[in-house]
Protein backbone atom coordinates (compact mmCIF):
# COMPACT_ATOMS: atom_id res chain seq x y z
CA UNK A 1 0.00 0.00 0.00
CA UNK A 2 1.21 3.50 -0.94
CA UNK A 3 0.43 6.75 0.17
CA UNK A 4 1.56 10.14 -1.12
CA UNK A 5 1.53 13.53 0.06
CA UNK A 6 2.44 17.06 -1.16
CA UNK A 7 3.42 19.26 1.97
CA UNK A 8 3.51 23.00 1.00
CA UNK A 9 6.14 24.83 2.48
CA UNK A 10 5.30 27.69 5.30
CA UNK A 11 1.67 26.22 5.68
CA UNK A 12 1.67 24.73 9.47
CA UNK A 13 -2.29 24.45 9.16
CA UNK A 14 -1.92 21.33 6.90
CA UNK A 15 0.99 20.03 9.17
CA UNK A 16 0.15 16.61 10.94
CA UNK A 17 -2.33 15.73 8.11
CA UNK A 18 0.31 13.16 6.38
CA UNK A 19 0.87 11.73 10.19
CA UNK A 20 -2.85 11.55 11.10
CA UNK A 21 -4.13 9.94 7.67
CA UNK A 22 -1.61 7.21 8.23
CA UNK A 23 -2.08 6.74 11.98
CA UNK A 24 -5.85 6.09 10.86
CA UNK A 25 -4.63 3.82 8.60
CA UNK A 26 -1.97 1.63 10.76
CA UNK A 27 -5.22 1.54 13.08
CA UNK A 28 -7.36 0.13 10.46
CA UNK A 29 -4.62 -2.43 9.84
CA UNK A 30 -4.93 -3.30 13.57
CA UNK A 31 -0.89 -2.61 13.64
CA UNK A 32 0.41 -2.79 17.42
CA UNK A 33 -0.74 0.30 19.35
CA UNK A 34 3.42 1.32 20.17
CA UNK A 35 4.26 0.99 16.79
CA UNK A 36 1.44 3.52 15.61
CA UNK A 37 3.06 5.22 18.54
CA UNK A 38 6.25 5.76 17.45
CA UNK A 39 5.61 6.15 13.76
CA UNK A 40 3.68 8.98 14.28
CA UNK A 41 5.93 11.00 16.11
CA UNK A 42 8.57 10.65 13.54
CA UNK A 43 6.32 11.54 10.55
CA UNK A 44 4.88 14.44 12.14
CA UNK A 45 8.19 16.01 12.57
CA UNK A 46 8.97 14.97 9.55
CA UNK A 47 5.96 17.08 8.01
CA UNK A 48 7.06 19.74 10.34
CA UNK A 49 10.39 20.05 9.36
CA UNK A 50 9.47 20.72 5.31
CA UNK A 51 7.03 23.19 6.37
CA UNK A 52 9.13 24.88 8.38
CA UNK A 53 12.69 24.79 6.85
CA UNK A 54 12.04 23.79 2.83
CA UNK A 55 10.44 25.19 0.17
CA UNK A 56 8.14 22.47 0.11
CA UNK A 57 8.28 18.48 -0.80
CA UNK A 58 6.48 15.35 -0.38
CA UNK A 59 6.18 12.34 1.46
CA UNK A 60 5.60 9.03 0.03
CA UNK A 61 4.55 6.26 2.73
CA UNK A 62 4.78 2.49 1.84
CA UNK A 63 3.28 -0.08 4.30
CA UNK A 64 3.50 -4.05 3.75
CA UNK A 65 2.92 -6.79 5.98
CA UNK A 66 6.39 -6.77 7.44
CA UNK A 67 6.53 -2.71 8.12
CA UNK A 68 6.20 0.85 7.05
CA UNK A 69 8.71 3.07 5.02
CA UNK A 70 8.69 6.22 4.61
CA UNK A 71 10.35 8.41 2.15
CA UNK A 72 10.61 12.61 2.61
CA UNK A 73 11.82 14.61 0.19
CA UNK A 74 11.88 18.53 -0.48
CA UNK A 75 13.38 20.77 -2.75
CA UNK A 76 15.91 22.31 -0.93
CA UNK A 77 17.43 24.83 0.18
CA UNK A 78 18.99 21.69 1.76
CA UNK A 79 20.74 21.39 5.18
CA UNK A 80 24.74 23.15 5.16
CA UNK A 81 25.86 20.23 8.52
CA UNK A 82 23.63 17.07 8.94
CA UNK A 83 25.81 16.45 12.33
CA UNK A 84 24.90 20.13 13.95
CA UNK A 85 21.21 19.24 12.79
CA UNK A 86 21.08 16.17 14.42
CA UNK A 87 22.12 17.93 17.79
CA UNK A 88 19.54 17.82 20.13
CA UNK A 89 18.77 21.67 20.96
CA UNK A 90 20.07 23.07 17.26
CA UNK A 91 18.01 25.08 15.00
CA UNK A 92 17.85 27.44 12.43
CA UNK A 93 14.08 27.71 12.62
CA UNK A 94 12.76 31.37 12.20
CA UNK A 95 11.63 33.66 15.29
CA UNK A 96 8.33 33.34 14.23
CA UNK A 97 8.38 29.97 13.77
CA UNK A 98 10.00 29.83 17.26
CA UNK A 99 6.96 31.62 18.62
CA UNK A 100 4.65 29.10 17.74
CA UNK A 101 6.71 26.07 19.74
CA UNK A 102 8.74 25.14 16.87
CA UNK A 103 12.24 25.46 16.24
CA UNK A 104 13.33 23.52 19.61
CA UNK A 105 15.83 21.65 17.59
CA UNK A 106 14.34 18.43 18.72
CA UNK A 107 12.53 17.43 15.18
CA UNK A 108 15.43 15.10 13.52
CA UNK A 109 16.48 13.94 17.13
CA UNK A 110 12.49 12.94 17.65
CA UNK A 111 13.00 11.22 14.29
CA UNK A 112 16.16 9.46 15.06
CA UNK A 113 14.58 7.81 18.52
CA UNK A 114 11.31 7.08 17.31
CA UNK A 115 12.13 4.57 14.10
CA UNK A 116 14.11 1.00 13.49
CA UNK A 117 16.48 2.85 10.42
CA UNK A 118 16.82 6.62 9.67
CA UNK A 119 19.19 7.49 7.18
CA UNK A 120 19.26 11.59 6.18
CA UNK A 121 20.76 12.79 2.72
CA UNK A 122 21.23 17.08 1.52
CA UNK A 123 22.58 18.80 -0.88
CA UNK A 124 22.88 22.25 -0.94
CA UNK A 125 21.14 23.98 -3.50
CA UNK A 126 19.14 20.71 -4.11
CA UNK A 127 17.28 19.00 -1.16
CA UNK A 128 17.15 16.81 1.54
CA UNK A 129 15.71 13.22 1.65
CA UNK A 130 14.88 11.53 4.45
CA UNK A 131 14.31 7.36 5.01
CA UNK A 132 12.84 5.59 8.04
CA UNK A 133 11.07 3.16 8.76
CA UNK A 134 9.72 0.91 11.52
CA UNK A 135 8.99 -3.23 11.57
CA UNK A 136 5.59 -4.35 12.81
CA UNK B 1 10.13 23.44 31.34
CA UNK B 2 8.67 20.35 31.60
CA UNK B 3 6.65 18.60 34.53
CA UNK B 4 5.42 15.07 34.50
CA UNK B 5 3.02 13.45 36.39
CA UNK B 6 3.01 9.23 35.73
CA UNK B 7 1.26 8.26 38.86
CA UNK B 8 -2.00 6.24 38.17
CA UNK B 9 -3.30 5.99 41.39
CA UNK B 10 -6.31 8.78 41.23
CA UNK B 11 -8.63 8.23 38.69
CA UNK B 12 -10.27 11.30 37.57
CA UNK B 13 -12.13 12.26 34.02
CA UNK B 14 -11.80 15.25 32.49
CA UNK B 15 -15.04 16.97 33.33
CA UNK B 16 -14.18 16.12 36.83
CA UNK B 17 -10.97 18.31 36.51
CA UNK B 18 -12.94 21.01 35.21
CA UNK B 19 -15.58 21.46 38.10
CA UNK B 20 -12.78 20.92 40.52
CA UNK B 21 -10.78 23.92 38.71
CA UNK B 22 -13.31 26.09 37.35
CA UNK B 23 -11.89 25.78 34.08
CA UNK B 24 -13.32 27.16 30.62
CA UNK B 25 -14.82 24.51 28.15
CA UNK B 26 -13.85 26.03 25.06
CA UNK B 27 -14.79 23.30 23.05
CA UNK B 28 -14.25 19.36 22.38
CA UNK B 29 -17.24 18.56 25.29
CA UNK B 30 -17.53 15.08 23.56
CA UNK B 31 -14.10 14.41 25.63
CA UNK B 32 -15.45 15.91 28.96
CA UNK B 33 -15.43 11.68 29.91
CA UNK B 34 -11.69 11.18 28.95
CA UNK B 35 -10.00 9.58 31.46
CA UNK B 36 -6.88 11.48 32.62
CA UNK B 37 -3.71 9.79 33.34
CA UNK B 38 -1.10 12.49 34.19
CA UNK B 39 -0.14 15.33 33.13
CA UNK B 40 2.82 17.06 30.85
CA UNK B 41 3.73 20.69 30.82
CA UNK B 42 5.74 22.54 27.85
CA UNK B 43 5.23 25.00 25.25
CA UNK B 44 7.82 23.08 22.74
CA UNK B 45 5.70 21.38 20.70
CA UNK B 46 8.50 18.67 19.56
CA UNK B 47 8.78 18.38 23.18
CA UNK B 48 5.40 17.39 23.78
CA UNK B 49 5.35 14.77 21.09
CA UNK B 50 8.80 13.22 22.00
CA UNK B 51 7.82 12.88 25.86
CA UNK B 52 3.93 13.03 26.38
CA UNK B 53 2.30 9.85 27.02
CA UNK B 54 -1.77 8.93 26.05
CA UNK B 55 -4.07 10.29 28.57
CA UNK B 56 -2.38 13.27 30.17
CA UNK B 57 -3.91 16.82 30.34
CA UNK B 58 -1.26 19.06 28.42
CA UNK B 59 -0.94 22.63 30.51
CA UNK B 60 0.82 25.10 27.51
CA UNK B 61 -0.07 28.93 26.30
CA UNK B 62 0.14 27.75 22.83
CA UNK B 63 -2.85 28.22 21.14
CA UNK B 64 -2.85 27.45 17.18
CA UNK B 65 -3.98 24.08 16.32
CA UNK B 66 -0.58 22.69 15.45
CA UNK B 67 -1.82 22.10 19.68
CA UNK B 68 -4.55 19.64 18.19
CA UNK B 69 -2.44 17.97 15.72
CA UNK B 70 -0.42 16.60 18.53
CA UNK B 71 -3.42 16.30 21.16
CA UNK B 72 -4.79 14.09 18.55
CA UNK B 73 -1.58 12.22 17.46
CA UNK B 74 -0.77 11.46 21.13
CA UNK B 75 -3.80 10.65 22.17
CA UNK B 76 -3.79 13.27 25.33
CA UNK B 77 -6.90 13.93 27.85
CA UNK B 78 -7.32 17.23 27.29
CA UNK B 79 -5.78 20.95 27.11
CA UNK B 80 -5.66 23.29 29.65
CA UNK B 81 -4.64 27.13 28.14
CA UNK B 82 -3.52 29.25 31.26
CA UNK B 83 -3.59 32.66 31.73
CA UNK B 84 -6.19 33.48 29.81
CA UNK B 85 -5.38 32.52 26.31
CA UNK B 86 -8.32 31.35 24.35
CA UNK B 87 -7.90 28.95 21.24
CA UNK B 88 -7.99 30.12 17.78
CA UNK B 89 -11.03 29.52 15.62
CA UNK B 90 -9.38 26.37 13.80
CA UNK B 91 -8.44 25.14 17.21
CA UNK B 92 -11.33 24.55 18.64
CA UNK B 93 -12.81 23.19 15.17
CA UNK B 94 -10.59 20.11 15.17
CA UNK B 95 -11.48 20.10 19.29
CA UNK B 96 -14.24 19.33 18.14
CA UNK B 97 -13.48 17.03 15.39
CA UNK B 98 -11.22 15.17 17.70
CA UNK B 99 -12.87 15.15 20.41
CA UNK B 100 -10.65 16.22 23.20
CA UNK B 101 -11.57 19.51 25.20
CA UNK B 102 -9.56 22.84 24.73
CA UNK B 103 -9.84 23.95 28.52
CA UNK B 104 -9.14 27.64 30.04
CA UNK B 105 -7.56 29.12 33.28
CA UNK B 106 -6.54 32.44 34.30
CA UNK B 107 -4.26 30.87 36.02
CA UNK B 108 -0.19 30.80 35.47
CA UNK B 109 1.43 28.06 34.38
CA UNK B 110 3.05 26.79 37.74
CA UNK B 111 -0.54 27.16 39.73
CA UNK B 112 -2.23 25.25 37.16
CA UNK B 113 0.34 22.63 37.29
CA UNK B 114 1.17 22.74 41.04
CA UNK B 115 -2.81 22.41 41.43
CA UNK B 116 -2.93 19.25 38.51
CA UNK B 117 -0.23 17.36 40.39
CA UNK B 118 -1.53 17.77 43.86
CA UNK B 119 -4.70 16.46 42.03
CA UNK B 120 -3.52 13.67 40.55
CA UNK B 121 -1.19 12.24 42.88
Amino acid sequence: MKLEFDIASGDFSKAGRASSRIKKMLKQLQVDPKVIKRIVVAIYEAEVNVVAHSVGGKMLAEIDGTGIRVIVQDNGPGIEDIEKAMQEGYSTASKAVRNMGFGAGMGLPNINRNTDEFTIESELGVGTVLTFRNNF
Amino acid sequence: MTLTVTEEEVEMKVSELVEKFGLKVFSGESGLENEISGGYVSDLLSDVMGNSQEGQVWITLQTHQNVMAIASLKELAAVILVKGFEPEEDTTERSNEEGIPVLGTDKATFEMAGNLYITLT
